[in-house]
């Protein structure tokens, strides 16, 4: 294959700022998402390992805690309400600025047009808008931290009456909870751009022959996720702006009469319901469960097919699962509302609905299990972290099954058993999907390799570790332990469980230090790493046929045009184990 | 790859020609923001209708004349607004650029009226009926915060398309914009419409006092 550098059609812009800053190229977008996303998690990570102290030395003056909050820690002591905000903090960040930004808006952008055969995505000026405006919505979210009264108290789902009531219900349900809906307001905004871009992108701009079921999975998963943002976001914004003016406004939308907080009457509002919240929040709450999950899944199938050189098992069937997930990720918001309080027969609905997505998780399971089935595996780290996000998949999905029904969910809900399966499936297995795209992609994004040893070491640490946090939470869960509360020390039920709680904050301590490991190995690789060929994986797809790191239009003024589906390993007859997408279609056609 | 090289066509990528729906990826894309804003207009009446079946005791105040009448006027000037915009559409298909700038401005004429007239109503009841989002003298609070959330989102939604036309319409009469953009703007406005056929009778004639 001759190189495609020959002539470029677009030339790169000149100058810092239009290059780097406000570029409109999708691959510098996709890495500003990322390292957006780099920051948030480690910020997300620290306000965690903070909660984890807090639960297990609830009364140790810490004197960095005191200078850091004068109020809400005075003395070095936390409060149970800083204890909330920094729950509330570390779970919007996660699953804004981390889960929903880096599959889809990072990876997904730098990508999608390489992986379809495009110059760029279809409106590169929207392009550069959503991310300021997800890095807007970033800035607002964490100066909630610095108002008066601090960030607010109210969860990632943001529940009212006690997000809605104002300062009376604590102190960062003044101002901090006014950032936070404007800060999520504003990252709808940014969703519906990129979620308009990718769409408009997948179906207008795929190269010649890039029939969509000759697209790799990731594509497919980052064109379903951007439909459920699509939908999904449109709802929030509405459901966010409603819970701004009863704030603000004084409309009861989200508050009902007479209602008693803190031993005062609530006489400002009357004839609203906290239940319409629940609905319009869970309508865009599960589908972003599967934005979160989606793009991993895209991820783990390429990986899999890659590393054991063998084709996807069942490709079409993994399309209609993704499908089939999409659609029914709308239809089963009821599921996070068993304990609400609801007809009997509307939870049985929502119940069945709930375990028919088991059905295609199922199928997707499997399937990776069939392309495994006989491979020629290869151990990399890439591939490592794929493996591990089946393995997460698979427990927290599990675990979902107990939680879909109504009548263990009535016990389950409000206990750690739901935080470790969350935190399994929801947050783990998609920072393993992430961690996957790292290293498999990084030799394209920045030129070079990663280094294999300690992406090894930091696999097995962090498999080893997330494990050892997360299944005693699905214990505490059974045994009765109640979450979001700051202390359980004084409890006399949970007294022999606190060395359990030990336990799962020390995994913490030691699974966010070996993540040193992996920003060491990110940030020396990107300088220091072996210089990487063109194709280092073998794999088929479209970006390994251009230059690492690709060129500003990525393929030089060339169109490519594809003879092959993305999984053709193995192929009997062939020359090599694997055919480029790209190659012409001598051996073999199938589609 | 000599192959891939002959088979890039003279077209340029961007012109649209190639896509397989036959669309520009500016008219897909507008249409994409029609779904979703279509669906922030659905939770918004999921609220109201929500609110409204739980407060068996929701007010029905609008009397024929002024209100009801006075919004039928407003929807005649929308409604209308919509036929000028299909004539914009029309004449800048037949190249016409002058007379599809005529039809713009009468649009923006009928978009602008609508704004004045429920400006007007707005503060008739805002300062005559004493209604606000958060009280009313019929009742439910939820009345005024349900009608101002969603005919003001929906003014909202009228003024940007005015600024979105006015936009159109100089680029139109400079020469600078192809039929096809015309065509998205209308898309824009037809919804805009649309979304008023559900929140006139779900807001005002389901609040019509009937005797």
């Amino acid at each position: 294959m001759s190189s495609p550098s020959a002539h470029t059609a677009q030339h790169a812009p000149h100058g810092f700022i239009r290059k780097y800053i406000f570029s409109l190229d999708h691959k510098v977008i996709g890495l500003q998402y990322y390292f957006l996303g780099l920051f948030s998690v480690f910020l997300g990570m620290s306000l965690s390992l903070l909660m984890r102290y807090h639960m297990v030395n609830p009364n140790v003056a810490v004197s960095w805690f005191g200078k850091l909050w004068p109020t809400a820690a005075a003395g070095g002591v936390m409060t149970p309400e800083l204890y909330l905000s920094l729950m509330t903090m570390h779970g919007t960040i996660m699953v804004f600025f981390v889960l929903t930004t880096v599959p889809q808006s990072g990876f997904g952008n730098y990508f999608l047009p390489i992986q379809i055969g495009a110059e760029d995505m279809a409106f590169p000026v929207l392009n550069m808008m959503s991310f300021w405006t997800t890095f807007l919505a970033l800035v607002v979210m964490v100066s909630a931290f610095f108002v008066q009264g601090g960030a607010p108290l109210s969860g990632w789902t943001a529940y009212p009456p006690l997000s809605g009531a104002g300062r009376i219900t604590g102190p960062g349900e003044g101002m901090g909870q006014n950032l936070w809906l404007v800060s999520i307001a504003i990252f709808c905004g940014a969703s519906l751009m990129g979620a308009i871009n990718f769409i408009a992108t997948t179906v207008d701009l795929r190269c010649k022959g890039m029939t969509l079921m000759r697209m790799p999975l990731t594509c497919w998963t980052w064109l379903v996720t951007a439909i459920l943002a699509l939908l999904g976001f449109a709802v929030l914004l509405a459901a966010g702006v409603l819970l701004l003016l009863d704030r603000m406004a004084g409309t009861s939308f989200f508050l009902p009469a007479g209602l008693m907080i803190n031993d005062q009457i609530l006489v400002s509002h009357k004839g609203g319901s906290p239940l319409l919240w629940q609905h319009l929040f869970w309508f865009f709450g599960h589908p972003e469960v599967y934005i979160a999950i989606l793009p991993g899944m895209g991820i783990t199938s390429q990986l899999l097919s890659t590393f054991s050189r063998k084709p996807i098992f069942g490709y079409k069937a993994m399309v209609y699962a993704i499908l089939s997930i999409g659609f029914l990720g709308f239809l089963v918001w009821g599921h996070h509302m068993f304990m609400s309080g609801m007809n009997p027969y509307s939870a049985m609905a929502f119940s069945v609905l709930t375990m028919a997505i088991g059905v295609p998780s199922a199928i997707k399971t499997f399937n990776w299990i069939g392309t495994l089935w006989g491979g020629k595996i290869h151990f990399d780290t890439a591939m490592l972290f794929a493996l591990g996000f089946v393995s997460l998949f698979v427990t927290g999905g599990v675990s979902g099954i107990f939680l879909g029904q109504p009548a263990l969910d009535l016990y389950f809900h409000d206990t750690y058993f739901v935080v470790g399966h969350f935190h399994m499936i929801m947050g783990v297995a998609a920072i393993f999907g992430m961690f996957a795209a790292t290293f498999y992609w990084f030799p394209k994004m920045f030129g070079r390799m990663m280094n294999e040893p300690l992406g090894k070491i930091h696999f097995y640490l962090t498999f080893i570790g997330v494990y050892a946090i997360f299944t005693p939470m699905h214990f505490l869960g059974i045994a009765g332990n109640p979450r979001r509360y700051a202390d359980f020390t004084n409890v006399e039920y949970l007294g022999k469980l606190i060395p359990v709680h030990q336990f799962m904050s020390w995994a913490a301590y030691a699974t966010a230090a070996s993540q040193i490991i992996f920003l060491v190995n990110l940030f020396w690789s990107m300088r220091k790493g072996k210089p990487a060929p063109i194709n280092p994986w073998h794999a088929t797809s479209l970006e390994w046929t251009v230059p690492s790191p690709p060129p500003h239009d990525n393929f030089a003024g060339v169109h490519p045009v594809v003879h092959h589906g993305p999984y053709e390993y193995s192929v009997p007859g062939a020359a090599e184990d694997f055919i480029m997408q790209t190659d012409p279609a001598s051996v073999h056609s199938e589609g | 790859m000599s192959s891939q090289v002959s088979s890039a066509a003279a077209t340029s990528l961007w012109e649209g020609g190639r896509s397989p729906y036959a669309t520009n990826s500016k008219k897909f894309g507008m249409w994409l923001f029609i779904i979703s804003d279509s669906l922030t207009f659905s939770a918004l009446l999921f609220a109201y209708t929500y609110s409204r079946v739980s407060n068996p005791n929701w007010p029905t105040p609008f009397h024929f004349s002024p209100s009801i009448i006075f919004s039928t006027v407003m929807t005649f000037c929308l409604l209308s607004s919509s036929l000028t915009m299909v004539m914009a559409v029309h004449s800048m298909n037949h190249g016409n650029r002058k007379a599809a700038g005529a039809w713009i401005l009468a649009t923006m004429g009928g978009g602008a009226a609508f704004v004045v007239l429920h400006l007007n109503e707005w503060l008739n009841l805002i300062n005559n009926e004493h209604v606000t989002p958060f009280e009313n003298p019929w009742g439910v609070p939820l009345f005024g915060g349900t009608f101002f959330a969603l005919t003001g989102l929906h003014m909202t939604h009228v003024v940007i398309g005015l600024i979105y036309l006015a936009i159109v319409c100089q680029a139109v009469l400079r020469g600078k914009f192809k039929a096809e953009d015309v065509e998205v703007s209308g898309l824009y406005w037809h919804f805009v419409d649309l979304v008023w056929m559900f929140i006139f009778p779900l807001v005002y004639l389901m609040s019509a006092r009937i005797h």
